[in-house]
């Protein structure tokens, strides 16, 4: 009798017996995410499932993530057939409204330079010695985008999902902190008060129709392995910008979205064990994020001052710095950076334009990106 | 292929590529302005 309650016992202190010494850190970090989600209100719809998840799979015992664990069923689900990030470009691209970049195509090009930080990062991952396809996906972080750092990761490195993932959304809220400083040191007092004017309204709604099925087409034929990435935030564009399905667009910006970023959330968290989690590779991970979104900024500033040149001074090249995927944020940023030097330079639009470019131009690079490793028989 | 030439054959032809696309369909967003100019009845 004593040592069946003995026996019983044991299973009710089993859970703190076999905890490995990462699990409490990893338990802290998780309590750190909710904490920068509830707190600071740092990317909190996803912080909060991502730091829950994290806590989930560092309760020894609990099996989530083994198989018929149903965080691991999710994952296998949802993340492992990257469903997820590609339900999420549907979202997204029928909450974007490309008009301000349409007003200025020109600004596109900006797009492009705020993704340069993601090949000189893979350059640099490959450096310190991580593999070829690791280091792809560390360099994706630079894309400044969640969706698309999770698809890549999770086609090629899934072992580096959690690192990854939580190193391209933290970077990502945290650019009113990052941006700023590079800003400064890039540009001069005169360049930050160039006033660009006022975006007027050119692009007529068949123009905005048209635009996300010329860049599925063309940039689907350029890239055609990204093309999922594309075609997903195309489609939801379309949808948005065609009017006649405000149902299906609604609900993609809505449910489906918010469905698939709690799943997606508390299965990047799930990745998040102790045991894989904590080693310097991490932190490495973290570091070159951290580096990446560094050099998309200046890449997209630089490119900014070149395009004044080109132009004549018209364009400032603080607008360059949008040229990133943090959508949004980083327009707001630029706003709020030129109005220091001038309260009446209206930099937002311009900045929205590069923004939304950026947006484009992450989803390309990534697709450009995977169309060449295709091309040079890596994958 | 030695991680030397996939770092440089990456960057030249990704970060190429990139801005390639994106200044075609820069080029292509301005063809389609002018083929269907934003008319005053749309406001």
């Amino acid at each position: 009798m004593l040592e069946a309650i003995g026996s019983g016992l044991s299973g009710l202190v089993a859970g703190f017996l076999h905890m490995h010494w990462s699990n409490p850190i990893m338990i802290v970090v998780g309590l750190v995410l909710l904490y920068l989600g509830i707190k600071k209100d740092i990317e909190p719809v996803l912080l909060v499932p991502i730091g829950f998840g994290c806590i989930l799979v560092n309760i020894p015992f609990a099996g989530l993530m083994e198989k018929d664990g149903f965080l691991r069923i999710i994952y296998e689900a949802g993340i492992l057939t990257e469903l997820f990030p590609l339900f999420i470009f549907v979202g997204i691209g029928a909450m974007t409204d490309f008009g301000p970049l349409l007003e200025n195509p020109k600004i596109f090009l900006l797009g492009a330079a705020g993704q340069f930080g993601i090949f000189l990062t893979l350059a640099l991952a490959l450096a310190l010695g991580f593999t070829k396809l690791q280091a792809v996906s560390i360099g994706i972080i630079g894309a400044c985008d969640g969706p698309t750092a999770i698809y890549v990761t999770s086609l090629y490195a899934p072992e580096l999902l959690g690192a990854v993932s939580v190193a391209a959304y933290c970077y990502m809220s945290l650019v009113p902190i990052i941006q700023p400083p590079i800003m400064r040191a890039l540009t001069t007092q005169e360049e930050r008060v160039i006033n660009m004017g006022s975006v007027k309204k050119s692009a007529s709604k068949t123009t905005k129709l048209l635009f996300p099925l010329v860049v599925t087409i063309i940039g689907g034929l350029i890239a055609p392995k990204g093309l999922a990435l594309l075609g997903t935030i195309m489609l939801g564009n379309f949808m948005k910008e065609c009017g006649v399905v405000s149902r299906l667009t609604k609900a993609s910006e809505n449910e489906i979205a918010n469905i698939v970023t709690l799943l997606l959330g508390i299965s990047i968290g799930a990745t998040m064990d102790g045991k894989v989690f904590l080693t310097s590779q991490t932190l490495i991970i973290l570091v070159l994020g951290f580096f990446a979104i560094c050099l998309d900024t200046a890449c997209g500033i630089l490119f900014g001052k070149l395009l004044k040149v080109v132009t004549g001074g018209k364009v400032n090249p603080l607008i360059g710095a949008a040229g990133i995927s943090a959508y949004p944020m980083s327009a707001r940023v630029v706003q709020k950076e030129g109005q220091k030097y001038d309260k009446k330079n209206y930099l937002l639009m311009h900045a929205m334009g590069a923004n939304t470019g950026g947006q484009v131009g992450s989803v390309l690079a990534a697709a450009v990106m995977l169309s060449v490793l295709k091309g040079l028989g890596v994958v | 292929m030695d991680n030397w030439t996939f770092g440089l054959t990456m960057i030249i032809v990704g970060m190429g590529g990139t801005l390639l696309t994106l200044w075609i369909l820069s080029l292509l967003m301005s063809v389609l302005k002018k083929i269907f100019p934003y008319t005053k009845e749309e406001k």
